[in-house]
């Protein structure tokens, strides 16, 4: 990515939605976007702490964190959509 | 040959082939045999809802600490390829309604699924200019889908026809394109019949891998006897056979307890499932106890003021005042409403058995 170019962050809401469901949205959405652009992934599934890493390793892409809202119950995903 | 010719680019291009990758062994196998041959691989895996992959983990909290993996995406991750999950849900519908082969014990439409999914592939193949499809089938594995006679009608019926090759099996099939074409070499692959694993096993040894998932009855929930029972029960109840993604996710969840025909229960094993049931609480009517610890418990169908006394009366069985001479359970309507009510719970004796879904 060129330094001029600015990565667009995207959000997916993917709660209530149990694995693989997560994934396929992710999938699908990663389809649509750029190289370099973040996706933020929200949701309540423990199961996307695995899948969705593993989806993105064989795919090329890159988490960038996994976080937890345990008042919220929710499971945030960022990734980095790989070229 | 001269040096132009030697610096050019191979004419003969690299093929590809698509596996369908369920998470289990054979294909796993099958598609191992396929990329040690030089073809180029790639996996897909559908999901239909009824998968039996973690769903139920994730919800029971007792079953939290277990591994959530999702065995297709963790096999494509150890083959080194790229797995592409297709969401089935809605058009896997006519074939869990309208089976044209039938089911199997249950509500499994296993040879309608063979060929629907073979069929899908096939469409995949097309659109990625892909050369031919891999499973991982073997001839008399599978009571249903998986016999010397079905195995024409897949290739057939998915409109894959020779394209469509079993590796661990090929060598009692006809020749299929890529081993035709010398694409792959057929004395490379396999001529297993009948249900020992033994020959997997031995193979698995062979290729160095250790560790598979080895689901028990099956990766589908529609050859589990129970599930279809509710099912049976949904499409009774509905006067119709039909089903939403929601409808699915919860013949998995709880007891399900039907008093009437006009409405069924969904009572939390545990606070897993009642967490996972709060999610649906604006589409239900619900109860919750409020004096004692308990369930969350879902009303699907159309219930009469007597009818919430006995859902809460049977909430209330089913809470930890299940002893007391009286619990009190909130009712909340899916209009809205919302009162408490002091109900006496109900013996478990006093539940008939047949009200069990």
């Amino acid at each position: 990515m060129s330094e001029n170019t600015v990565a667009a962050c995207h959000e997916l809401n993917a709660r209530r939605l149990l694995c693989p469901m997560p994934v396929i949205r992710v999938q699908n959405k990663v389809k649509d976007l750029s190289p370099g652009d973040e996706l933020k992934v929200i949701c309540t599934d423990p199961g996307v702490k695995q899948d969705i890493p593993a989806w993105c390793r064989i795919n090329g892409h890159e988490v960038l964190s996994i976080t937890e809202d345990k008042h919220e119950g929710d499971i945030i995903v960022v990734l980095r959509v790989g070229g | 040959m001269t040096k132009q010719q030697l610096n050019a680019p191979s004419q003969t291009p690299k093929r590809k082939a698509i596996a369908l990758i369920s998470g289990g062994l054979d294909s796993m196998l099958a598609t191992r045999l396929i990329m040690a041959q030089g073809i180029h691989v790639e996996g897909i895996n559908f999901f239909t809802g009824f998968c039996v992959e973690g769903h139920t983990h994730a919800i029971r909290k007792r079953d939290q600490d277990k591994q959530k993996r999702n065995n297709a995406l963790w096999v494509a991750e150890q083959l080194g390829i790229k797995l592409h999950i297709v969401d089935i849900v809605e058009e896997y519908k006519s074939i869990v309604i309208n089976p044209q082969h039938g089911y199997g014990a249950n509500l499994n439409p296993c040879l309608d699924c063979k060929i629907f999914m073979v069929k899908k592939a096939m469409a995949w193949l097309e659109e990625h200019e892909f050369d031919f499809i891999i499973t991982g089938e073997v001839i008399g594995q599978r009571p249903k889908s998986q016999r010397a006679v079905t195995m024409p009608i897949v290739a057939k019926r998915s409109g894959a026809f020779d394209r469509l090759l079993r590796p661990l099996c090929a060598q009692n099939l006809p020749e299929t394109l890529p081993e035709r074409e010398g694409w792959v070499d057929r004395s490379q692959l396999f001529a297993w019949s009948g249900r020992s694993r033994k020959p997997q096993m031995a193979l698995a040894e062979k290729f160095g891998i250790k560790e598979y998932a080895q689901p028990a009855g099956g990766c589908c929930f529609l050859t589990d006897e129970n599930y279809a029972s509710k099912l049976q029960d949904l499409w009774q109840a509905r006067g119709k056979r039909d089903y939403e993604l929601d409808d699915v996710m919860l013949l998995k969840v709880g007891r399900h307890i039907r008093p009437a025909p006009t409405f069924k229960l969904i009572v939390g094993r545990e606070e897993g499932e009642n967490n996972y049931l709060q999610g649906y609480r604006r589409q239900f009517t619900h109860l919750k106890t409020v004096s004692h610890g308990g369930p969350l418990t879902l009303l699907d169908g159309e219930a009469s003021a007597q009818d919430l006394d006995l859902a809460a009366r049977i909430t209330a069985r089913f809470s930890s005042g299940r002893e007391a001479q009286e619990v009190i359970v909130r009712i909340v309507t899916k209009e809205g409403s919302e009162w408490e009510t002091a109900v006496a719970p109900m013996p478990a004796s006093e539940i008939p058995q047949e009200w069990y879904v």
